[in-house]
């Protein structure tokens, strides 16, 4: 029962346990100045461990470009490796480990990998956008640090036997005369406890990955034994000596402001409670965690009316008619000339809701703040997706110097985005300053769902294709409305989420404007199709080959805190791009692969596609399947694809479904995904963030939409918040893996989730003909659509006016 | 008051309604079951209580009192985990695994009272407010499928 001390990386089990039975810990050995080695005895310790601890050298600024940043090797030949790209359950530390081992040649378990933590770790950044695969493999990234490391001390052994490099092998860290193996030297002793002192060489040759012997093999995950067990210690479990318990009071409508607290509400309750106001943040601080939440329910807080919302059913007509800041990712000269002279005109509208996080877990942290001003100290235990940016702003916040503060990761419950994660930093953070003492935070699930995370905006996308006379796309055109406010905190901006707007700082507002032409193409958003050509000042960046393309995002302030939610953007232009693609291929009444393969010129999303359609056996056809009855339940098939973010990562989805056409239900049966992410680095992790993608897509597409009344958010648990449960019935998931190992590691996490909604809407159409503009796809909606007549709008030229 | 957790009785001093959760991960420090709901709609608190599975989230720590709590904790250890963790392991089948315990919990009670059982009636039996939000229900209905095979066998 003896409470294990949280900033303690997960390491190889064998050098935890060692670690646990000499009594060392990383944070009592850190303690103090947080500088360099060693403020504790290490006459306990082993060997191998007094090596180790005294390899953990602390650079001050932890600079990226420095191998001593990333790496460090014992003389006992362990090798303690740090990185700023943090696990989130998503099993990317797994990964990392695979690539410590092959770029360097050690066996993994000699290495500890210590993620996340500001006086630690190298910055980089925040740990999102499926951007952990691509950097750790790139040029700014861990495999770098390592592949100049291994150049290091290759150099290093040349030395010292006088061959040259290429004379060597090496092998479980041990470097040799290939010709003379009793000629060796090992990692320790060629550099053990001392510093590299070297930059990062971006010239360094990365081993090729043909030759990977850890990565590319499905290692188990670090952390599930210690997970399954109730060993792993969360965020959520961090406990420090004399830690307290706060709570909070959010506003009770969106906007509101305090105009009195009565402390005496709660004055005679039991647990030493504080109360705590900071402008119009308001909490709780007391000895238990129960007596926290009972404060904070008794206390009497007197606010004023919220702003008001916009009505919720005129949500979408109300977008577009807010002043916008307007972009545009692609905009052909001869869009309006193509649209004139199309022989038809198919159009449609698409709608996404607003969504949530809705981690399992709500969101925790623990700080420990002594003081303020330039004298002040704060450490705070996070599972913020950027540590930096979190310590960043929070000194803002507490008005502590960032060099003063701590900040260290520790994993929390799957986030998939900016869930309440940064904002609890702030609560504790505020909490423990006004106490003098440690207080842990955990928001209740009301707080985290109506006033701690930053949800997903809503989208508005307009589509049109231009066709000719022989039923070719000449032209696409998307338009498409969104919403923003706030986004992740920063060194500037603590405002961007509410605990930081609730102590004054400003919400940088949406400043509307026109958009200028783009001046290279980038489809981060995934608002350009794939179907696109992409051309912009001649060079054409895109996936497809229509040429002539306009596509116009107006993003306009929203009335909630936003902020990036699995797939962000992409997601919802996904949603319509597939659908709409869809669309026009029943128009021409053309097979929806066959005719997506029409207008696709990128080789690798081509064979993603044929790789989910051979796995699913696609039948090649017209939509709707003819035959099927227009009652009872009836099926069909889906397809959808896209490379994610337009650069990172080829993926394609069939989906299959029935639908009750009495109820509306729609159950989906299989889910074929396809992935090409460059090199597969762990292929059951991959497959694991693909099934469980194509699941949450699922669960996003069928039941999740945020509601809200004239001034609060509605959508406060999970039965006004319904999700997929366990227990429905779970669709057969299958998984094609394409292993690119002559291309650059790409983005895996968020590829399959971003096509799950258009593949279930178009196997919906397919099966009833009926289709489903908007998400969620409840039971209403399909009856809905079952009822309308007509599938698509189609207009003739002269009908258009823009 | 005194409570039996995982084998051991101990004395808490706790207001009698405290929910058993805020017990188990404030005083015993127990990191098994987790707060995620606080509303009995996710399960994340999950622990067996005279081998039944309930929500420590609200249940009072009172209601507990001569009865004999089981956390995850007390299935089995890293060392030597239990048929179901293995199970877990096995299939790698978590994300996160912040719910772990309710899916597990709920699924060895059922399994272990209906061996025989099907993966469609396994499923069925656990719809009951159990959530996984990083649905990596396919891996955990296997792991539950693997754990009843050994049931049987």
């Amino acid at each position: 029962m003896k409470p294990r001390n949280s900033s303690e990386p997960i390491m190889a089990q064998e050098a935890l346990g060692t670690l646990h039975s000499a009594g060392f810990s990383r944070r009592n050995f850190l303690k103090g100045s947080g500088m360099l080695v060693v403020s504790f005895s290490m006459a306990g310790l082993p060997v191998k461990l007094r090596a180790a601890a005294s390899a953990l050298v602390e650079p001050l600024d932890v600079p990226l470009g420095q191998v001593d940043s990333w790496i460090a090797i014992a003389q006992d030949e362990s090798v303690t490796a740090y990185s700023g790209k943090c696990e989130f359950g998503q099993g990317f530390r797994t990964v990392q480990y695979q690539l410590i081992a092959d770029e360097l040649y050690v066996p993994l378990d000699r290495i500890t990998l210590i993620l996340c933590d500001t006086d630690l770790t190298p910055d980089q950044g925040i740990t999102s956008g499926s951007q952990s695969h691509p950097t750790e493999f790139g040029l700014n990234g861990l495999r770098q640090a390592l592949a100049t490391a291994r150049e290091k001390l290759f150099q290093m052994a040349a030395a010292q036997f006088a061959v040259s490099v290429d004379e060597l092998t090496v092998q479980d860290g041990v470097i040799s005369v290939t010709s003379q193996p009793s000629r060796n030297l090992t990692y320790g002793q060629l550099i053990g406890g001392q510093q590299f002192n070297i930059p990062v060489n971006h010239t360094a040759r990365p081993k090729d990955p043909r030759q990977y012997t850890v990565l590319g093999t499905p290692l188990p995950r670090y952390e599930i034994p210690a997970k399954v067990t109730g060993q792993f210690e969360f965020v959520q479990m961090v406990r420090q000596p004399g830690m307290l318990h706060g709570k909070v009071v959010r506003p009770p409508t969106v906007g509101a402001k305090v105009l009195s607290v009565d402390e005496s509400s709660v004055q005679n309750l039991p647990g030493n409670v504080r109360v705590i106001v900071k402008k119009d943040f308001v909490g709780v601080v007391a000895d238990k965690e129960f007596q926290a939440r009972n404060a904070v329910g008794a206390l009497v807080v007197r606010w004023s009316p919220g702003v008001g919302l916009p009505n919720q059913a005129d949500l979408y007509d109300y977008m577009r008619q807010q002043a916008s800041r307007d972009s545009y990712t692609v905009l052909s000269d001869d869009v309006d000339q193509k649209f004139e002279q199309a022989a038809h005109v198919v159009a449609a509208t698409y709608l996404y809701p607003f969504q949530m996080h809705g981690s399992l877990g709500s969101s925790c942290a623990v700080a420990d703040v002594q003081g303020s001003g330039p004298s002040g100290k704060a450490m705070i235990w996070s599972a913020s997706q950027g540590v930096y940016p979190q310590r960043n702003s929070v000194a803002l916040v507490l008005g502590i110097p960032k060099e003063n503060i701590r900040v260290l990761f520790v994993e929390g419950s799957g986030c998939y985005g900016l869930n309440g994660a940064d904002t609890v930093c702030f609560d504790a953070a505020l909490l423990s300053q006004a106490v003098g003492k440690p207080v842990r935070v955990q928001l209740t699930r009301k707080d985290e769902m109506t006033s701690g995370e930053s949800f997903g905006p809503a989208y508005v996308v307009d589509l049109r294709a231009a066709l000719d006379d022989q039923n070719r796309i000449t032209a696409w055109d998307y338009e498409g409305w969104t919403l923003d406010k706030g986004n992740r905190p920063n060194a500037t901006a603590p405002g961007n989420i509410i605990t930081g707007a609730l102590v004054g700082f400003p919400t940088p507002p949406l400043v509307p404007g026109p958009g200028e032409p783009p001046t290279s193409y980038r489809n981060n958003g995934n608002a350009g199709s794939s179907y696109g050509a992409g051309c912009v000042n001649g060079i054409c960046g895109g996936t497809g080959t229509i040429s002539s393309e306009r596509v116009l995002t107006h993003t306009i302030g929203s009335p909630f805190f936003t902020g990036p939610l699995r797939s962000p953007a992409r997601l919802q232009n996904t949603f319509a791009n597939e659908s709409f693609i869809d669309e026009v291929a029943a128009f021409v009444k053309d097979d929806p692969v066959q005719f997506r393969l029409r207008y696709l010129g990128d080789a690798r999303l081509i064979d993603a596609l044929n790789a989910a359609a051979k796995d699913a056996n696609w039948d090649t056809r017209p939509s709707p399947k003819p035959g099927n009855p227009r009652t009872g339940i009836v099926s069909g098939r889906g397809v959808s694809c896209v490379l994610y973010e337009g650069n990172n990562g080829y993926c394609a989805l069939v989906a299959e479904v029935e639908v009750d056409q009495v109820t509306g239900k729609i159950t989906v049966t299989r889910l074929v995904a396809s992935q090409d992410s460059g090199p597969v680095s762990n292929p059951d992790g991959l497959r694991n963030q693909m099934e469980g993608g194509a699941l949450q897509g699922m669960s996003r597409a069928l039941r999740e939409e945020i509601t809200w009344d004239p001034q609060k958010v509605t959508s406060l648990d999970w039965v006004s918040y319904p999700v997929l449960r366990f227990g429905e019935p779970v669709p057969v998931v299958e998984t094609a893996l394409i292993n690119r190992v002559d291309k650059p590691q790409t983005g895996a996490g968020e590829c399959t989730i971003t096509l799950v909604a258009a593949a279930i809407a178009n196997a919906v159409f397919d099966a009833t003909g009926a289709r489903l503009r908007q998400v969620p796809f409840t039971p209403e909606r399909v009856l809905s659509a079952l009822n309308a007549s007509g599938s698509f709008l189609t207009t003739t030229p002269s009908e258009q006016s823009r | 008051m005194d409570i039996r957790v995982n084998g051991t009785t101990y004395t808490v001093d706790v207001d009698p309604s405290t929910p058993l959760l805020f017990v188990l991960s404030g005083e015993l420090q127990l990191n098994g079951p987790k707060f995620g709901c606080g509303l009995a709609q996710c399960g994340a608190c999950t622990v067996l209580v005279d081998g039944q599975p309930i929500r420590s989230c609200v249940r009072p720590v009172s209601a507990v009192a001569g009865h004999e709590v089981t956390t995850i904790e007390g299935l089995g250890t890293l060392e030597n985990p239990h048929p179901i963790q293995t199970a877990f392991i096995e299939e790698q089948a978590a994300q996160c695994g912040y719910c772990i315990s309710g899916i597990m919990l709920y699924g060895k009670t059922f399994i272990d009272s209906h061996p025989n059982a099907t993966e469609e009636e396994i499923l069925r039996a656990l719809d009951t407010r159990l959530l996984c939000r990083c649905y990596a229900q396919v891996r955990m209905v296997r792991a539950l499928v693997r754990y009843a095979e050994g049931v049987r066998a």
